[in-house]
């Protein structure tokens, strides 16, 4: 197989991104009026509006710090306007972007109003868009891009073809050096032992542990069972009877390397290797929390067809459902269901889809990106004030 | 290759396999993910695409083991060519409320 030349842009904390975007994000609900109004008289600019940020506490609030900060630095962001309702916690955010060296504006809409924020904001956006335009893609190496991985709306096809191929992406992205996160802590149930079994040392295994019995005592505390939403509905659908089995086709797309480190929400990995993350197994928050820390292009293999996307992060989508693949065209960037007919092999499909992931770095919008899937969900630990 | 395949396994030993395209009662073929070789499997119910066939029979409260692993236990005996589902398996990992 050829090896692509990979390009990207390296930003001024040296981190690689594939995507060149100037975010307009809002710090807290109340800003997403002005954010939307930004980004309506600058065409190109990302506006990010959210659901929260307002009257959390403690370790809720930390979250949605460490999100919105580490959306703005995400590598795939060129600069960030932030905008807030008060400046206390704008500067908050914007402080911590501009940790990255990347170029910051923050505006704070009290004693200003909407209209006057909307006005200097698109006029710093539109002088923002013009630099990032001078950016240009330099030659980056494969280790430097770093893959995130999540499944949804799983069904068997997942874990005989869908999950198998992105397990190979996995391999081989993690045999040149590189960094892949995965999650999901819910749908590990009935196969954490084997996650347990594959981390590097006791440290790890005891992280990622705790991470996994404080999700079970959480639902057994509340007094529920996740039999009515795990496995979902869509997933009996497609044929998978209990979470056990929706665990182990999970499980089927992480590879087959050691899990070198088990992190906090939206924390940025700091070793090379494949990395746990504790989140939720919702899409949108999931893939929202490791584009935080820092992920660049993610990949998602489906079997009944969920469509997320993410505003910063390429979700790539892969497929082994012939059903899903023939229905659902316009998100399906990957068809792999020749697998199921025994038409290529695993090291094929493999090929195939590193194939897209090198053409998706450097540039090719994934099916989500093109028809404008920007889901944007922030974690939410318990409730606010 | 086999283009009628009608089911994949994904362990030589699973109890269970997986149906990769709408199967009807009778004979269908079988193989192995990642495996040479094929043999045959009696379906005695339609197994709709990725939908579980037993592969053996199975006692009531008797584990289910695909990936070669538990998958759960089942909920009452399933005889071998049987549709198997949460009609006749159900999860160790959360049990219903009473």
């Amino acid at each position: 197989m050829a090896t692509t030349a990979l390009t990207g842009y390296r930003r001024p904390d040296g981190r690689v991104g594939i995507r060149n975007h100037v975010v307009v994000l809002a710090v807290d609900d109340l800003s997403n009026a002005a954010v939307e109004g930004i980004a309506r008289l600058v065409p190109g600019a990302l506006p990010i509006p959210h659901s929260y940020g307002r009257l959390q506490f403690g370790e809720d609030l930390e979250l949605t710090f460490r999100t919105l900060i580490g959306t703005g630095a995400n590598p795939n962001v060129a600069a960030v306007v932030v905008v807030g309702i008060e400046p206390a916690w704008t500067d908050r955010v914007a402080d911590g972007v501009e940790r990255t060296g990347k170029p910051v504006v923050r505006l704070s809409i009290e004693r200003h109003g909407d209209l006057e924020t909307i006005a200097e904001g698109a006029r710093q956006t539109a002088r923002l868009m013009q630099d990032a335009s001078e950016l240009h893609r330099v030659p980056v190496e494969r280790h430097e891009v770093m893959l995130s991985i999540k499944c949804g709306e799983s069904d068997t096809t997942s874990g005989l073809g869908a999950c198998p191929t992105t397990s190979e992406a996995v391999d081989r992205t993690v045999a040149a050096n590189g960094t892949v996160l995965f999650g999901e802590t819910t749908e590990l149930t009935g196969g954490e032992h084997l996650i347990a079994a594959r981390c590097v040392d006791d440290v790890v295994r005891a992280k990622f542990q705790a991470f996994f019995d404080d999700y079970y005592e959480t639902v057994v505390a509340a007094g529920v069972d996740l039999l009515g939403s795990q496995p979902t509905q869509g997933n009996i659908r497609g044929g998978l009877s209990t979470i056990e089995e929706k665990a182990m086709g999970n499980i089927a797309k992480t590879g087959t390397v050691p899990v070198v480190d088990a992190l906090g929400p939206a924390c940025p990995p700091t070793r090379p290797g494949l990395n746990f993350m504790d989140t939720s197994s919702a899409a949108a928050e999931c893939i929202t929390l490791m584009a935080a820390a820092g992920a660049v292009i993610h990949l998602f293999p489906t079997g009944q067809g969920n469509i997320i996307g993410n505003p910063i992060e390429p979700v790539l989508k892969i497929t082994a459902n012939p059903l899903t693949a023939s229905t659902m065209t316009e998100h399906v960037d990957l068809d792999v269901s020749g697998l199921l007919r025994q038409e290529y092999s695993l090291t094929q499909a493999g090929d195939r889809l590193m194939e897209l992931i090198d053409r998706t770095i450097n540039g090719r919008l994934t099916a989500a990106e093109a028809i404008g899937h920007r889901e944007y969900v922030i974690t939410k630990l318990y409730r606010s004030a | 290759m086999g283009g009628d395949l009608g089911f994949l396994a994904h362990e030589p030993d699973d109890a269970v396999a997986v149906a990769v395209r709408d199967v009807e009662p009778g004979t269908a073929t079988l193989a192995v993910l990642g495996r040479e070789g094929q043999r045959e499997v009696a379906v005695t119910e339609p197994i709709p695409l990725g939908h579980k066939v037993a592969l053996v029979d199975l006692a009531e409260g008797s584990e289910v083991i695909e990936y070669g692993q538990p998958i759960g236990v089942t909920s009452r005996a399933i005889n071998a060519g049987e549709l198997v589902h949460v009609h006749n398996i159900r999860s160790t990992k959360w049990q219903p409320r009473h």
